[in-house]
């Protein structure tokens, strides 16, 4: 039991539970103890020193990240020795980074360039002393630079606590301590599975995504290329935040707009293909539902998950619903149904995708992606990526008109933008499932047992004519581990899944928390994003998948019925066995339909 | 064989250290290779980044391969005032290697340690189990000969 006690920080009288530590303790009462490798949604490794505080009764200072208050401690945030302590403590850092912040990804984000600048550090105080080593940039997602690195940990306690995929390690010690992947074998050769958190949570430009900002300005400015551009429902509510405008702001209207002024010849929306995923993979529910089959249905939206799936539960493959992602559906369904429609050489379509994500960019390149004879989707650019263009192009973004979307596949529902938030694709997808169930519909279309930021979250739906529908909610993959490890056990031992239908997304929040959204994604701001999604979802005229005018013209006019053999060798996809030493393709999991 | 040695400890975290000890004795390059380290992750259910880590924390462990014998020569400040460097650098001529490096006939790897704790003896170097003291120049090119002869 937390008991309250007495602490005194620079004199304040402060009153806090004895399981605070003294940062914990500070933020609290809005004040600040410069730090460096701490951050609130992470336990604190206490690496770098710089949050160190004088306590009365003790010689040296304690670092403030990781020292409990006790009953009447004094606490002193600044005095000349801290202040010593901490510049001395940065220039070591500087002198052994690569110190090129004009052209760095982070500038202006970095809390290395913050804090340097915040504390008076002397650069030429200790000379530069950096070795420079190659750069990671085996992965088709993420790029790491050792030499920007400061050996934080963020990182790795993302990469292993948080997520569990075990991809990123400490290695060597002393002065050669370094992060790296289990022998030096790249991000490629791990266990990676491309999420991107530690890109989010690394303070500095060390690790950020492969980017592919010219290809797609070369694809723009080619006049023999036609270039349609799908963005995910989560970049929507994340793009204000750069500009000044409050957290969770709705941007749809004016990110129409932005994309229209940067020349992109087809504005549409994943949030679309988000719609005919719930048909697809409802109806694969359904069906299943009604053969009585045993095993649960799990969502496949999420790359990253997929492949943290394949490597670490590829027995339960067959239990992952085969429809691709909307990001995917969307990429095949621009070279050909809409090529059809417009009566375009799909040969001349580029498909470009902007995503909260990283993982898509090694989605986009899977072998299995290319059923329109090309590969569909030819581009994803994260959030960030997004942004820099904007600025690339001298976008006063906050004070554009609003404008919409290009017809023919950007209608959208309720349904389609609360994909971006967790619990969003489970809510939306009992929303018609009801339907294609019962016949009828849903009264209450909002299902606020499966949304927030718990970890793992259950349901229990009544649907007449089937009985009790179990779902389960996870986001972050080490709550998905818990899940899936129930799952396991349940098909081991009374050959039944304590669920009938379990919504997984990589990232902890969902993909409004996704590894390719604007740095400062913190949980608050993910909660934030995630609200400001159901918040349009509540502003839209139609809020269920089933009942978008574009997703009835496409079944009508292409694909016949949700689940056809059309959407099948379309909409569908098979899954891959992986080593979970290299994350290689091993052998196959599930074939693909036919 | 890795499974093997893994199979004389019980499948606990704790008897990681000891397991890759007995690996690294038991290989002739006096190694651990990326497949030991896949079996003792899949024995002791402990993922391999992280035995990589404690791999490459502990200076004993060597995660390439290396010489039949490996020489260790202390580097602590007691042997480098007696003329440690001079006994590094004769080493380095007549094995043809730089630090880290194994000779090419494959004999040798040569290392440097922290104290060995015979400091009345600086400067001071292992082979394998075995200490040599007061080295000199000449005593190193003995030494050498020796274990080369008995090859």
């Amino acid at each position: 039991m937390a008991k309250i006690v007495n602490v005194f920080i620079d004199g304040h009288h402060l009153e806090v539970p004895d399981t605070m530590t003294i940062i914990e303790a500070a933020d609290k009462h809005g004040i600040h103890i410069p730090r460096l490798c701490y951050h609130p949604d992470l336990p604190p490794t206490a690496n770098c020193g710089v949050c160190v505080v004088e306590v009365s009764g003790n010689p040296t200072p304690k670092r403030a990240c990781c020292t409990p208050v006790t009953e009447g401690m004094k606490i002193a945030t600044n005095s000349n020795k801290l202040r010593s302590y901490r510049k001395t403590l940065v220039e070591m850092i500087l002198s052994n980074h690569e110190v090129v912040c004009p052209t760095c990804v982070a500038n202006n984000k970095c809390e290395l360039q913050t804090l340097s600048n915040n504390l008076g550090v002397d650069p030429d105080h200790l000379p530069n002393i950096l070795a420079k080593q190659p750069v990671d940039n085996t992965s088709l997602s993420i790029i790491r630079d050792v030499n920007k690195c400061i050996a934080c940990g963020r990182c790795v306690t993302v990469c292993n606590d948080v997520q569990t995929v075990y991809a990123l390690t400490f290695s060597d010690r002393g002065i050669d301590a370094h992060i790296d992947t289990a022998f030096a074998n790249g991000m490629a050769n791990s266990p990676c599975v491309n999420c991107g958190q530690c890109t989010v949570y690394c303070p500095t430009g060390a690790l950020r995504e492969r980017s592919e900002v010219d290809a797609v300005w070369e694809a723009i400015l080619d006049p023999d290329k036609h270039v349609v551009v799908q963005e995910a429902p989560s970049i929507r509510v994340s793009l204000g935040e750069e500009f000044g405008m409050p957290l969770g702001s709705v941007t749809a209207k004016k990110m129409y707009a932005a994309l229209r002024k940067i020349g992109f010849d087809s504005i549409m929306d994943t949030n679309f293909t988000a719609d005919l995923t719930i048909m697809e993979e409802g109806t694969e529910c359904v069906t299943r539902l009604k053969a009585g089959e045993k095993r649960p249905l799990i969502t496949s939206c999420s790359p990253g998950w997929v492949k943290f799936m394949e490597t670490y539960y590829p027995d339960l493959a067959d239990c992952v619903s085969t429809a691709k992602s909307p990001m995917s559906m969307f990429g095949v369904l621009s070279k050909t149904y809409y090529a059809e429609e417009r009566g375009i050489d799909p040969a001349k379509i580029v498909s470009v995708a902007i995503m909260p994500c990283t993982a898509k960019k090694f989605e986009a390149r899977r072998p299995e992606m290319r059923d329109s004879g090309f590969q569909d989707t030819d581009f994803v650019l994260t959030t960030r990526e997004f942004l820099h263009m904007i600025k690339e192009a001298g976008i006063d973004f906050a004070n554009l008109a609003d404008e919409d979307a290009d017809e023919g596949m950007s209608f959208y529902t309720g349904a389609g933008t609360i994909f971006g938030a967790t619990g969003g694709v489970m809510e939306a997808a009992i929303r018609s499932a009801y339907t294609l169930v019962t016949g009828q519909e849903l009264d209450n279309v909002e299902i606020q047992a499966v949304r927030g930021l718990e970890g793992v979250k259950e349901a229990t739906v009544n649907v007449p004519g089937f009985g009790d529908l179990r779902v389960a909610v996870a986001h972050g993959l080490s709550n998905a581990r818990k899940v899936m490890d129930r799952v396991r056990e349940g098909l081991k031992t009374t050959g039944e899944s304590p669920w009938h239908f379990i919504e997984i997304m990589a990232c902890p929040g969902g993909c409004v928390g996704g590894g390719g959204q604007p740095y400062g994604n913190d949980i608050a701001s993910r909660a934030r994003r995630g609200l400001a999604l159901y918040e349009e979802d509540r502003s839209l005229p139609v809020r269920k998948s089933h009942h978008n005018p574009e997703v009835t013209r496409i079944y009508e006019r292409f694909l016949g019925a949700p689940n056809s053999p059309l959407a099948h060798k379309l909409l569908h996809t098979h899954y891959f066995k992986r080593s979970v030493y290299t994350g290689q393709v091993t052998e196959e999991a599930t074939h693909k339909h036919h | 064989m890795y499974k093997e040695i893994c199979k004389k400890y019980a499948p606990t975290k704790d008897n990681l250290i000891q397991i890759l000890h007995e690996i690294q004795d038991s290989h002739p390059q006096h190694y651990i290779s990326p497949d030991a380290v896949d079996t003792v992750a899949e024995y002791l259910n402990v993922p391999a980044n992280h035995i990589y880590g404690v791999l490459t924390f502990y200076t004993m462990y060597s995660t390439s391969p290396r010489g039949k014998n490996i020489i260790r020569l202390c580097e602590s400040p007691p042997c480098y005032i007696k003329g440690s460097e001079n006994i590094l650098r004769k080493l380095k001529v007549i094995l043809g290697v730089e630090t880290g490096g194994t000779s090419k006939d494959g004999l040798f790897t040569l290392e440097l340690c922290a104290c060995l704790g015979v400091c009345g003896n600086a400067p001071v170097m292992m082979i394998n189990e075995d200490v040599y003291g007061d080295l000199t120049e000449e005593k190193v090119e003995e030494i050498i000969d020796k274990i080369r002869g008995m090859k």
